[in-house]
């Protein structure tokens, strides 16, 4: 078994990747825009991968699905961008610049590695967790968690307002979704 | 050595309905040859340009995309190469102005002017990839090189321009955004 797909060993609470990519779906997202994250990895990314209905477009670097996204929102088509909190921070000023600046629906749902799920963002043991919160903030950009399986109804409304009001999101995932 | 302005001269006979995407120098030079619905200058960070290009593609399938991205822009998104050739959109045109610096930022040099995009386009697995130096034999082959299924790459190797009035205000004024938006979902 691919280490992707294990669950984490204390974690008793389950996310289940198929719900949010079902909530991913009925957003009228169309498009993928991704590179791995091991937290999202086996619940999410390898699913969508398998999944005719939405069309995965892997890229080198996470600030390209920026502008890959900004590029397709001018066509109408809806895209999520689906990263490790580690190429969020390395796509700040992209994000900055697009996403914020000229107010784009940049919709991006970020892993946040090596987070522990029983506590807050805010209060992670690592210090790369509990700065995305306030950087979100500084940014002005709305932000959810989803961590468990009540808050994925979150999805759906937070895309639509991105869209329609023209503005960035963030979801934070903040346990690894399970592949079921 | 070619100039840009004269290579996007050569480029604005060819060009009808596609969608121009640029920013910085390339930017100027081609917005000074007219006012478009269809260019898109709002890139918001450098190195972007590509990416923005591909999402339009993707997008719009049955739209013409081209991109004027400079060479310093491209040194900062690389491995949008790879990306592009792997979505493999065949109405792409990734044109790179190749001067050998970073002209909007003071004119500093690349961290090597000897750098092959073209080569690199190729092995990252474009459909095809073109390298033009001389003027005459761009505007023999511009036509060609716009029409082809893509992606296509494309190197224009051009000394560095005079100084330039960079109005960003103007390149990045909301109102092209919206207009842009606008023209591109209506239909084809």
């Amino acid at each position: 078994m691919d280490a992707d797909l294990l669950t984490e060993p204390d974690d008793k609470i389950e996310l289940k990747g198929s719900g949010i990519i079902a909530a991913i779906k009925a957003s009228g997202i169309e498009f993928i825009l991704s590179v791995p994250d091991i937290v999202t990895s086996g619940g999410l990314l390898r699913p969508i991968a398998r999944d005719p209905e939405l069309k995965l477009i892997r890229v080198c670097k996470e600030d390209e699905c920026i502008g890959i996204a900004s590029g397709l929102s001018y066509c109408d088509k809806r895209a999520l961008t689906l990263i490790q909190h580690t190429g969020f921070l390395d796509s700040i000023n992209a994000i900055r610049g697009v996403a914020v600046e000229y107010g784009q629906p940049i919709c991006m749902m970020i892993g946040l590695l090596q987070h522990d799920p029983y506590t807050t963002p805010r209060n992670s043991p690592r210090y790369g967790v509990r700065i995305i919160e306030p950087i979100l903030d500084a940014m002005g950009i709305p932000h959810h968690l989803i961590n468990e399986e009540p808050d994925v109804a979150k999805i759906k409304p937070a895309i639509d307002d991105a869209y329609a009001k023209s503005h960035p999101v963030a979801l934070l995932i903040g346990r690894r979704p399970s592949a079921s | 050595m070619m100039k840009r302005d004269e290579c996007f001269r050569v480029l604005a006979r060819h060009v009808t309905d596609e969608v121009i995407v640029s920013t910085y120098s390339s930017a100027v030079d081609w917005l000074n040859l007219g006012e478009r619905t269809l260019n898109y200058f709002s890139v918001g960070a450098m190195g972007l340009d590509s990416s923005h290009a591909l999402g339009l593609a993707l997008g719009r399938p049955g739209k013409r995309i081209i991109c004027l991205q400079g060479d310093g822009s491209l040194l900062m998104n690389l491995g949008c190469l790879v990306t592009t050739a792997a979505a493999a959109p065949k109405n792409l045109v990734h044109i790179v102005v190749q001067n050998g610096t970073y002209e909007a930022n003071g004119g500093h040099p690349i961290p090597s002017t000897e750098a092959d995009f073209a080569a690199m386009a190729r092995a990252a697995g474009y459909v095809q990839a073109y390298d033009f130096s001389e003027l005459q034999n761009f505007e023999q082959q511009a036509g060609h090189v716009l029409k082809q299924d893509g992606p296509v790459f494309a190197t224009l190797r051009v000394e560095r321009s005079g100084p330039l009035t960079y109005d960003y205000p103007n390149l990045y004024d909301p109102a092209r955004r919206k207009a842009l938006k606008a023209a591109l979902q209506q239909r084809p």
